[in-house]
Parts: C-alpha cells; structure tokens; sequence
C-alpha cells in the first residue's frame, strides 16, 4: 500500500462554494504530481462528485489531499470525510441511476470509475469516509511497468 | 428565487449566446438555468448557443443544469448548441456515464450560429473585422 508523503491538505466542505475550493486544491496538486490532463480533468471531477455527496448526504465534512508513492510511482489521495448518518447499503448506493438527493444518481457510481481506487467506510450514524486515490501514471501503474 | 447569474446573456439577433467562464459554484448555475430560460422566453430565440470552451471541469452537477436548460429551451421551441468542450472534459463526462443526449455540440460559435443559417464575421487577431 501507498505511503502518505506529509500531512494531508485539509479542505472544509460547509457551503456549496467550498466544492470549488476541493476542486481548486486537487487540481493544483495533482499538477505539481505530474498528473496529465485527462487523469487531471477526471480525478478534479470525482472530486468534486465526492464533494458534493459530502456536502449533501453527510451534512458537511472535509476533504484531505495528499500525495502518496506507490510501487508505480506518485499520486494522490483524497478522501471525504462526514459524520453524517452514513450510507445504509453501501452497494446499491453504487448502483449507476441511484439517487436520493434528485441528482443523476451518477456521482458515485460514476466518480468509481474516473480513479484507480476506491474505498467506503461508512457506519449507521457515525459517518462516511470515501477514499480514492488515482496515480500520475495510471497506464503503466495497471501493467506495472515500472 | 435565486440571485441572478453573473453570467451575460448575449442576444445575436435571433440567436442567444451565453459564454460561461472560470469556476461555476452551484447556486450560479441554477440561477443561469432560470437566467436563460427567461431570455428564450422573452426574446423569442430559436437558438441557443452554450460556450464552455474555458470550462476545465463539468461534473454531473452540472451536465444536469446544462441538459435542464437544453430541455426547457426545446419545449420553448429553441435548439441548443454546447460549443467548445475539451476533450479533457469529454473523455470524462463520457466515462462517468454523461453523454448529454439531448444537446447538439458544435466547434465553435461561428458554426453553431451556421447551423442556425446565421454568419458571424470573423474577426482577425486584431479583434478589427474583416474588410
């Protein structure tokens, strides 16, 4: 498993302008790590999916970024943190088309798709954390070419 | 009610043109979806041309406002155009299960406003028009 590089960048997510601020942070990062454009463009919009599920379902939150090395090279991680009241069937909430807040039911299911790895750890009651982590170089991180 | 946007809506004669730039907060584009719908309503357009080529990220948020104001402007009797995506932004929406079925895309604004059997005259870098 990856190792954090220094404490992660802690972003509030209270108000829906603070989603701008994820996205602002996660991009710029991932551009120091080396990120390409279009790895660049989908892991600032899962971001910003996840984000939002924060600010809407988990009543708030935070956003921590940081960098991590795997054994394929440098990436980030982000993960969005509520203490909301936790998702109840974590696998229908991944299901393309869910939606309990009137969106298009695709931020979940969708943002899975647009990083590497993704992880849910959510208690009834007692929060959500979604971690994903994407890396600067996903093609060879899939082959392990490096 | 929301504020309104600060987004401008351009009438062309006939065609509207709304050029959205920078970073978009959610409450701005819920206040452009009723921004826009109004202008279609009162200026009569057919035609609705949407720039988001300095858009670096559409999330489904926004795809949704987007395909909100393309339908309501149908049911008004105005075609919308999405014009300038980058392919950044394409690639995405397209592997987070976005295709935006409804809308028409164009390259640019002169060839959205072509396909409206409007000209626009180029202007030279300048920013002068052409003789």
């Amino acid at each position: 498993m990856s190792q954090a590089e220094r404490e992660p960048i802690r972003v509030p997510i209270r108000k829906d302008t603070d989603l701008t601020a994820v996205r602002q942070h996660v991009r710029a990062l991932a551009q120091r790590t080396g990120f390409g454009l279009v790895q660049q463009t989908k892991l600032v919009t899962a971001a910003s999916e996840l984000a939002r599920n924060t600010l809407l379902h988990g009543g708030g939150g935070a956003a921590e970024i940081s960098v991590v090395h795997g054994s394929t090279g440098p990436g980030l991680s982000v993960s969005f943190v509520d203490s909301g009241p936790g998702i109840p069937d974590v696998e229908l909430a991944l299901s393309d088309g869910y939606s309990t807040a009137g969106g298009l039911g695709m931020g979940l299911s969708g943002s899975k798709r647009l990083v590497q790895e993704f992880a849910i750890e959510s208690v009834p009651d007692g929060g959500t954390r979604v971690t994903v982590i994407s890396w600067a170089d996903p093609y060879s991180a899939r082959q392990g070419l490096r | 009610m929301t504020s309104p946007s600060t987004i401008p809506v351009l009438d062309l004669g006939g065609l509207l043109l709304v050029s959205i730039q920078g970073e978009l907060p959610d409450e701005s584009a819920i206040a452009l979806q009723e921004d826009v719908t109004a202008a279609v309503a009162n200026t009569g357009s057919r035609g609705l041309i949407i720039d988001i080529s300095t858009l670096d990220v559409v999330d489904s948020f926004l795809a949704r406002v987007l395909a909100e104001v393309a339908a309501s402007s149908r049911l008004l009797a105005a075609r919308t155009v999405l014009v300038g995506m980058r392919p950044s932004v394409a690639i995405t929406l397209v592997e987070l299960g976005l295709t935006l079925p409804g809308m028409d895309t164009a390259r640019t604004v002169t060839e959205a406003a072509a396909s409206f059997g409007v000209t626009i005259e180029q202007a030279d870098r300048t920013g002068r028009g052409t003789p």
